[in-house]
């Protein structure tokens, strides 16, 4: 998200889910779209297969999308500023990039092209392990297209360079023109329903709502006059990556966590357990007794999407109605009244009827939510930015110009991931997701037949690892990392390449998160949960 | 594209698009052809013949969903031909399989002898699963069609119920290609075709194995679909009628994609999912978390009360008494350590309004920037 504001002025998804559909070229990186986001790789698979689009697929897995791909390439693990730099040292050198966006709607190009020179083929390929003519096959082709979409997911974003690799991605966009018209941009896909919406609400440590800065002057002003008040702070707030660290030092006292299970979903899972136990005070907001819910001094229960009123924002910036379908079990309250009654015994009055009156005020001090209202948004939802009540809502971002006015390539080399598998530690581990869980299992797991589908952590290790190592496919094994050991069962597979394992990490008992780096994107805050070294044996 | 060019629909003068069929026209301009294969997002493939319309010029009935408006085409949808023609097609389709509602109206003996073979089949007394959700059943009210005529067929391939979500009922299928279009054209999962030819019909998986050994992700799309009764719901067969639920439009909690469903409910539980097909983004598809992952709302797992942490155990807790801690506490911390030693983990599971006040409280009441959520993560 960083990365792409610095690039473009907008952290979101520039194009449409449906937009994807009109694309020449479908460039997927870091995304298991078919697992993860199921129903948008179906317009994928559409394209591809009725609609002449051409897919380029850039994963260390052998994922499912790859059967539909035209080139798929397998870079090693955090080597992705490597391979794009490389696509756009080929785009350059052969004289395929669009000149005149480049001269009319971008700035610091010079730096750029000298960035990539030494980003040869052959350079690269050092580094990725992608054979350089496929790597000069694939930059053709996504340079070759009328309109080309990128879309990648975590695989991109967490890594200590995600937002390099982020900035890396827009460049390749903006260098081909790729931006501002049906069938391109550069698209974040996000994993979790309302994570848009979150930040966009302000659920973030710098900015307010619609991304007003903390900093800003007008936007305090705004605000202060907005809930009447004063002395709102100025200075940044910290990401929950430090946060929780903070804890450990006492800087951080109390933790308020509303619908998340940190203790599973976080990086490296011991640490951050010792952090939460130092906390004077941790309240939890959920709808299940999670695994860090157990670990709080107040859990307060919260009604789930079915048993209230609201919008999500989607990944597209869709602003979509949720709608009561049922009564809450016992008088459990809105999580929006929870925190109203808590602000109202702290001494500040903050009383709302309904949901639609939140939405209200949220317009009132957001630009580009001004436009939405319920009743707008009753039949289909509109897209941000929808600055006045008759504005359509903007489905296509960067137009005719971009958000911040130019877009900004950045010159950025690459740098090998924070751990790398050595003689100890041999393996590289990637972590994610599968199709029939959810997150951290929370909720699907309450579904027999998806615990059916999956029921249990795995391993996924190539026949050749599998054989080196004598892990015979179904046995049970323990994975150890620098920071912790988990044990899951063998899956020989030819979906990954050899040296690298994947886990999934929706399985508390064996969270592969005990497994992972908590080392940070400088910049985004974001853990490396995608690289780390680990080593296997056979379960003692 | 010419503006000019129109076709006339029982009487009414229309303008069509390049490339449009008669059914399209017809559709958008609200007037209802029948069709039992027609699936918007897919090629037509006119196998069931319920949508012939009679054209001015021409011999025979011409199939609506692919036959290419074209200007100055007359058009008639209702004539006498027509309605003999979709009720021949009808009388087959309700003739063959175990379609025990009460459409196959039948002299006594017959009804009973076909009922006891049904529910051999079923493992179940009740009606056939869909009844009073099918297409089939509708057109047959519509054109007061029975299947008496023809005598009982015999079932060839036993209902398939070995997966955890849908149930396959072969008997009931009436080979239109819905679902294999939609799995085909529309999900891209190319898990089901047509196997077997003729008489001997069936939709197979992979090589004519169960669901769970194919490349099946269980989207049901399939079942969305499904005019008929062929395909259900294992959780919803003979649990949930329409008539006994209602439908509630709200988005999918689960991925970014933010999918526009139905929420059925019966009893203030969630018994049923499927996919708004008149909206974006999905138009109807769904995946396997988004149809089928409901359970955890009436989890009896679900907290119902505030609890409050005492040496070690949590025990119940009033509200007042629940918040009026968080508050006192909160209080007391940001007194002692400043309104920086204290953080908020809003979410990005709930609301955008819920958010908001996450966001307003804690700048406006904790006076600190200390918030984030877990999007990182
Ligand atoms: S559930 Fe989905 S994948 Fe499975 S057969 Fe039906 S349409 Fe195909
Ligand atoms: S299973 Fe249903 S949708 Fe598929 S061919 Fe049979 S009747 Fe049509
Ligand atoms: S149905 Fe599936 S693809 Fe659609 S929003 Fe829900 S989880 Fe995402």
């Amino acid at each position: 998200m960083a990365g792409l504001a610095a690039a473009f002025g907008s952290g979101a998804m520039t194009n449409t889910i449906a937009d994807i559909e009109e694309a020449d070229v479908i460039l997927i990186t870091g995304s298991n779209t078919t697992e993860n986001h199921p129903v948008l790789s179906a317009g994928v698979k559409r394209a591809v297969s009725f609609k002449g689009a051409k897919l380029i697929v850039i994963d260390p897995r052998q994922i499912k999308i790859t059967n539909f791909a035209d080139i798929w390439l397998q870079p090693n693990l955090g080597t992705d500023v490597a391979w794009i730099n490389g696509m756009m040292n080929v785009i350059i050198k052969e004289d395929l990039y669009d000149k005149k966006f480049v001269k009319n709607r971008t700035e610091n190009f010079e730096n750029l092209k000298k960035m990539v020179e030494k980003y040869t083929p052959e350079h690269v390929a050092g580094i990725t392990g992608i054979p350089a003519q496929s790597l000069i096959d694939a930059a053709r082709l996504y340079a070759g297209a009328k309109a080309a979409s990128i879309l990648y997911c975590m695989g991109i974003t967490q890594h200590t360079t995600g937002t390099d690799n982020v900035k890396s991605l827009a460049n390749l966009a903006m260098l081909c023109g790729n931006i501002g018209f049906p069938g391109t941009g550069v698209n974040p896909l996000r994993g979790q329903n309302n994570v848009q919406g979150a930040c966009d609400m302000g659920g973030l440590p710098n900015v307010h709502t619609g991304y007003q800065s903390v900093e800003s002057l007008d936007a305090l002003k705004k605000m202060e006059a907005a809930w009447h008040i004063s002395g709102l702070p100025t200075k940044p707030g910290l990401p929950v990556t430090k946060m929780v660290p903070k804890a450990l030092d006492g800087e951080i006292k109390a933790l308020y966590i509303i619908g998340e299970n940190p203790l599973v979903s976080d990086p490296d899972l011991n640490h951050a357990k010792k952090c939460f136990a130092n906390l004077d005070f941790m309240v939890v907001q959920d709808i299940f007794m999670t695994e860090t819910a157990r670990e709080a001094d107040i859990v307060l229960p919260a009604r789930c999407f079915a048993e209230k009123d609201g919008t999500f924002s989607n990944t597209e910036r869709r602003v979509q109605r949720i709608r009561k379908a049922v009564e809450p079990p016992a008088d459990v309250l809105d999580d929006w009244k929870i925190i109203c009654e808590i602000a109202k015994r702290m001494g500040y009055e903050m009383s709302y009827s309904e949901s639609r009156e939140i939405m209200e005020e949220i317009a009132s001090v957001t630009p580009s939510y001004a436009g939405i209202t319920y009743e707008r948004i009753e039949n289909e939802g509109l897209h941000w930015p929808c600055p006045t009540s008759d504005h359509p809502g903007t489905p296509i971002l960067h137009g005719k110009q971009f958000t911040r006015g130019k877009g900004m390539f950045h010159a950025i080399d690459w740098i090998a991931p924070n751990e790398v598998a050595d003689e100890k530690y041999p393996l590289f581990l990637t972590t994610g997701r599968v199709i029939y869980q959810y997150h951290t299992g929370t909720m699907t797991m309450k579904t027999k037949g998806l615990n059916e589908r999956a029921p249990e952590c795995f391993v996924e290790i190539s026949p050749e690892d599998a054989g080196q190592h004598d892990l015979p496919d179904a046995s049970m094994v323990d994975i150890s990392s620098r920071r912790g050991k988990i044990s899951a069962r063998v899956k020989v597979s030819d979906k990954i390449g050899n040296g690298t394992v994947f886990i999934p990490f929706h399985f508390a008992q064996a969270a592969a998160n005990n497994l992972t780096n908590a080392a940070l994107d400088p910049i985004s805050g974001i853990p490396e949960f995608k690289v780390c070294a680990v080593k296997i044996s056979k379960a003692a | 594209m010419s503006t000019k060019q129109l076709i006339i629909i029982n009487g009414n003068e229309l303008s069509f698009k390049t490339d449009e069929t008669i059914l399209e026209v017809a559709h958008r301009n609200n007037i209802d052809i029948p069709s039992l294969c027609y699936l918007k997002r897919a090629a037509p493939t006119g196998t069931c013949g319920i949508c012939v319309v009679e054209v001015k010029g021409e011999q025979t009935l011409l199939p609506a969903c692919s036959t290419p408006a074209k200007a100055d085409m007359v058009v008639k949808t209702e004539t006498r031909k027509v309605i003999a023609a979709r009720r021949l097609v009808i009388e087959q389709f309700l003739s063959s399989g175990n379609h025990n509602c009460a459409v196959r109206a039948s002299d006594d003996k017959d009804w009973t002898q076909f009922q006891m073979h049904v529910q051999k089949d079923d493992q179940s007394s009740e009606l056939c699963p869909a009844w009073g959700d099918c297409r089939l059943q509708d057109l047959a009210y519509r054109y007061q069609v029975s299947g008496k005529k023809f005598s009982l067929t015999k079932t060839l391939y036993p209902i398939e119920d070995v997966n955890p979500f849908i149930i396959r009922d072969f008997s009931r299928c009436i080979q239109c290609g819905r679902c294999v279009q939609a799995c085909n054209e529309v999900q891209v999962n190319k898990a089901i075709n047509f196997g077997h030819n003729g008489s001997k019909g069936k939709i197979v998986a992979a090589d004519d194995r169960p669901l769970k050994d194919s490349d099946c992700v269980f989207c049901g799309e399939c079942v969305q679909v499904c005019p008929v009764g062929a395909l259900v719901e294992k959780d919803v067969r003979y649990q949930v009628r329409p008539r006994e639920t209602k439908k509630i439009r709200t988005t999918c909690t689960y991925c970014g994609v933010g999918c526009q469903i139905y929420l059925h409910v019966k009893d203030n539980k969630v018994v049923k999912i499927t996919g708004v097909e008149h909206a974006a983004p999905n138009y109807g598809s769904l995946c396997v978390k988004g149809r089928f992952g409901f359970n955890f709302i009436s989890s009896p797992e679900r907290l119902t009360s505030p609890l409050i942490k005492k040496n070690g155990e949590f025990k119940e807790a009033s509200w007042d008494e629940a918040l009026s801690l968080v508050a006192d506490k909160l209080g007391k911390i940001k007194k002692d350590h400043g309104p920086d030693s204290i953080g908020v983990l809003t979410s990005a599971r709930i609301t955008n309004e819920e958010n908001y006040i996450a966001h307003k409280f804690t700048r406006a009441v904790l006076k600190t920037n200390n918030i984030d959520h877990c999007a990182r993560l």
